[in-house]
């Protein structure tokens, strides 16, 4: 072949990207460090005092910490399996209507709030359940009195877990109408011979088509086991409902940047990288020994 | 498809659509909402009479949020960073994806250069480290912070993307240009390029919503409200809240207290730009999402 020689320009085409990613990525990762100092930010990274463990036997002491941690995956994981299963089930629902202009525009409609910001829906959701909104209007005409949503501890996690779903099931859908378009047609004309019902079609051939999407989609979810979306409880919580909405990536801002404990916050939040890499890692590794899905 | 046609599987459709039809309504009523809202009088909405039509219709919402220059200052910079960080997203990633989709036979650095790109994409050094880096570099208040921190999270993910869309083209072409003397250069703009039009413009477009969307920047790296991006600055008025401790009452007086139509009318128009794109955006992010699969 006569690409011999190319490598050179493949390292020109590669300079500019990597000192972008140099920069802006890999040198802050020193910066964790300061979870390991007492932190002078007149000395820097470099000059400040080295305090070993110090800061991660406080953060375990702090009552705090373990909550936000608890939260945290709490959170997250009512996330994971609603956003696993709501897709799953309309995107079965969507497969059996047989009119394409109606199933193109709901598919229209409901991918639409992915796109959208948190702050943008997170005024809109703390409008709609507002105390004078339009859910307590609905409420009161049943003779319920109206309840302040987003100040109520006990049901934050759960309206914060409902909105999330709403806003994404629609664009998890897609991977799913991929593999349901993927199950060869003849299966199904070879059930409708042999007699087989809508619902025996369901069972016996739609399901085991689209099962390794399924797992799949699954064992990647592990990655986001810490993810309890800061965007969005940020946009949405308040101090009343601390107790049980407040996440690590929440906490680490008002910690680090509010209050300026900077070794204190950088620790919680290397804690959270560290575990977030490896469950990336073993979610990928995962995935490929059980369905040869590789991400490049 | 055979199908049977009887009464039962007909009431079966027709209950399915009316389920799927009420569920794409739930997607955009919130939005409807909003700028019913944004239409009515302000007694009306603060008496909380608003439903799903404007009551005491008027426009007094967008002139007064004409007379709100900060609002537009903050629109431009959120176009400006949109122009710069999808500018900067569609040149450096096909010139990181290109040399990072040939095999190691044809570039030796290949893998140890991959797998250091998805390291930056897997792990970071968490908030702290990245808000002390950025003002190390002087970029506070600078447009660039913007730019460049967002970016450098967001353009692994395209990279591969488009890495495993190169890899799906057919390599005769390129041999082909080999034959024909071609060097890298030249194969890279006039080969891939104009054949990656689907992909380029998939990770275009993930760009652009992006970097419309993301506030959390806008909040940490600009000190003054005149640098605010515009989700940053809606972000501040319409959901801030004081971080100190609060009561239920202050709590509930806050939410009786903010000028919610004129609240409405900001964020219906940050929705605009999102909802401008989103019938191209929707040409192509399906494709895209199932492109980033590898063919075995």
């Amino acid at each position: 072949m006569k690409s011999k020689g190319f490598a050179k320009h493949y390292y020109f085409m590669l300079i500019p990207g990597f000192i972008w990613l140099t920069l802006f990525s890999i040198v802050p990762m020193f910066g964790i460090m300061i979870a390991f100092q007492n932190y002078n930010p007149g000395a820097g990274v470099f000059g400040s005092e080295f305090v070993g463990l110090e800061t991660f036997r406080y953060m375990f002491e702090l009552s705090d910490t373990v909550n936000v941690f608890f939260n945290t995956i709490f959170i997250a994981i009512m996330k994971i399996i609603g956003n696993l299963i709501v897709p799953l089930v309309f995107a079965l629902m969507l497969n059996e209507v047989r009119y394409m202009g109606l199933k193109r525009s709901i598919q229209t409609i409901v991918y639409l709030p992915h796109f959208l910001s948190w702050v943008i829906l997170g005024g809109v959701m703390l409008d709609i359940f507002a105390y004078g909104g339009p859910i307590n209007q609905m409420l009161a005409a049943f003779g319920i009195d109206p309840i302040l949503f987003f100040g109520r501890e006990d049901l934050f996690p759960f309206l914060v877990v409902g909105s999330d779903v709403w806003k994404e099931f629609g664009f998890n859908t897609i991977i799913y109408l991929a593999a349901l378009t993927g199950i060869n047609p003849a299966l199904y004309e070879a059930a409708g011979i042999d007699g087989a019902s809508r619902q025996r079609m369901l069972w016996h051939v739609t399901l085991p088509g689209i099962r390794t999407t399924a797992v799949l989609l699954a064992v990647l979810s592990l990655g986001n086991v810490l993810n309890a979306g800061f965007d969005q409880i940020f946009n949405l919580y308040n101090p009343l409902v601390y107790s049980t909405g407040d996440i690590i990536d929440t906490w680490v801002y008002r910690a680090g940047l509010l209050n300026l404990q900077y070794e204190l916050a950088t620790a919680v939040g290397l804690l959270k990288s560290v575990a977030g890499f490896i469950l990336i890692s073993l979610s990928y590794y995962l995935a490929y020994r059980f369905t040869n899905y590789r991400i490049f | 498809m055979l199908r049977s046609k009887s009464l039962s599987s007909k009431i079966a459709d027709v209950v399915l659509i009316i389920i799927l039809v009420a569920i794409a309504i739930t997607c955009i009523l919130p939005l409807w909402y909003t700028l019913s809202l944004s239409l009515s009088s302000k007694t009306a909405a603060a008496a909380g009479a608003v439903a799903l039509w404007p009551v005491e219709f008027n426009f007094n919402s967008y002139q007064q949020l004409l007379q709100d220059s900060q609002f537009f200052k903050s629109f431009w910079i959120s176009v400006q960073r949109v122009v710069l960080g999808a500018g900067l997203n569609f040149i450096i990633v096909p010139l990181m994806a290109y040399p990072l989709s040939k095999t190691v036979k044809d570039f030796k650095g290949r893998n140890v250069l991959m797998w250091t790109l998805i390291f930056t994409m897997l792990f970071n050094g968490g908030l702290i480290p990245l808000y002390l880096t950025v003002k190390a570099y002087g970029l506070m208040n600078s447009i660039w912070a913007l730019v460049l921190v967002g970016g450098a999270q967001t353009i692994v993910f395209n990279i591969i993307l488009t890495i495993n869309f190169f890899r799906n083209l057919p390599s005769s072409l390129e041999e082909a240009a080999l034959v024909d003397g071609a060097g890298p250069w030249y194969i890279l703009t006039k080969v891939f390029i104009p054949l990656s039009i689907p992909v380029l413009a998939t990770v275009s477009l993930f760009s652009i919503v992006y970097h419309w969307n993301e506030f959390l920047y806008g909040l940490i790296f600009m000190t003054r409200e005149e640098f605010y991006p515009l989700q940053t600055y809606i972000q501040q008025l319409v959901v801030s809240v004081d971080p100190s401790t609060m009561t239920e009452d202050q709590y509930k007086r806050l939410s009786e207290l903010s000028n919610r139509t004129l609240d409405a009318a900001k964020i219906f128009i940050a929705m605009i730009p999102v909802l401008v794109v989103y019938p191209f955006l929707q040409r192509y992010f399906i494709h895209g999402i199932t492109l980033g699969s590898v063919k075995e």
